[in-house]
């Protein structure tokens, strides 16, 4: 049996399918048994969604101007 | 002219320079976006150097369909050389007392939307893309290339191992302290920044 800490040290490993499988089966039998640890786990779940959601933004015109200029200058 | 994915690259194509441009075009607003969470407002300088190191080297490119993971890497490259030339310092960090750290107990112990019933996803609401970069730009690059590799532009931990020429149990250690520094960053973010106030009802 693993504690709260133990378990929810690695609760990104988790999700990210880098555990061993001992590890796992642990994990999820003390999130069978731990409230705490679920919110735990459901929070690390948001944070992941909310880095992809923050991964992309627009590319300012002028810059993508000036990118697309070093690409046209190229020599062959 | 240009190659299509699956193709293979060419290196005595008299048309080389067209083909690395259609290679390289479509992907310059992810390289950029990549760039400003690796070195914020170096990015654009950051992409100039990637293009030129990668149009010197693309006869080392084998195949179109690894293009994307390519530039990725030859960019991630230039963006540590460029955090290598700015560097005034070594970064110092506390791992006992970050491995303790919880970001999901710290909102809800110090509760700072007592009106909320959704605390952490109210807590995570007040960030913009823009607060997001800058939390981002505060962790050591060490930790902060592969967070923004894996999770934010999806390549595997044994992906970024390649790129970053590491063996894998390391980048998975450097992702581990990446997301404590992250988590703790938030909040330290949020505090200062006066994110932590709940709005007038």
């Amino acid at each position: 049996m693993i504690n709260c800490t133990e378990a929810t040290r690695q609760l990104w490993e988790y999700l990210d399918a880098t555990v061993d499988e001992p590890t796992r089966e642990a994990i999820e039998e003390h999130l069978a048994r731990c409230r705490r640890c679920c919110g735990e786990l459901e929070f690390a779940k948001e944070l992941r969604g909310f880095l992809v959601s923050s991964a992309r933004d627009d590319v300012p015109d002028d810059v993508l101007r000036r990118l697309n200029q070093t690409l046209e200058e190229l020599e062959p | 002219m240009g190659l299509a994915l699956g193709e293979t690259v060419d290196s005595s194509s008299a048309d080389q320079a067209e083909s690395f441009r259609v290679l390289v075009r479509d992907q310059l607003p992810r390289l950029y976006s990549l760039a400003r969470r690796l070195v914020g407002d170096e990015a654009e300088a950051a992409v100039q150097d990637c293009l030129l190191k990668a149009y010197q080297r693309f006869h080392q490119l084998q195949a179109a369909a690894a293009a994307r993971a390519w530039m990725t890497s030859i960019l991630v490259n230039c963006c540590r050389d460029r955090g290598r030339a700015n560097a005034r310092r070594p970064e110092e960090v506390e791992f006992d007392e970050l491995e303790r750290f919880s970001l999901y107990r710290k909102i809800a112990y110090e509760d700072p939307f007592p009106y909320s019933d959704s605390l952490h996803l109210d807590f995570l609401a007040e960030f913009g893309p823009e607060d997001v970069r800058a939390v981002l730009l505060q962790l050591p690059p060490l930790y902060r290339i592969p967070l923004v590799l894996v999770y934010m532009d999806g390549y595997l931990a044994k992906e970024v191992a390649s790129m970053l020429d590491a063996p894998l149990g390391t980048v998975l250690a450097r992702l581990h302290r990446g997301r404590k520094l992250f988590e703790r960053q938030l909040w330290d973010y949020a505090e200062e920044n006066g994110l932590l106030r709940e709005a007038p009802r």
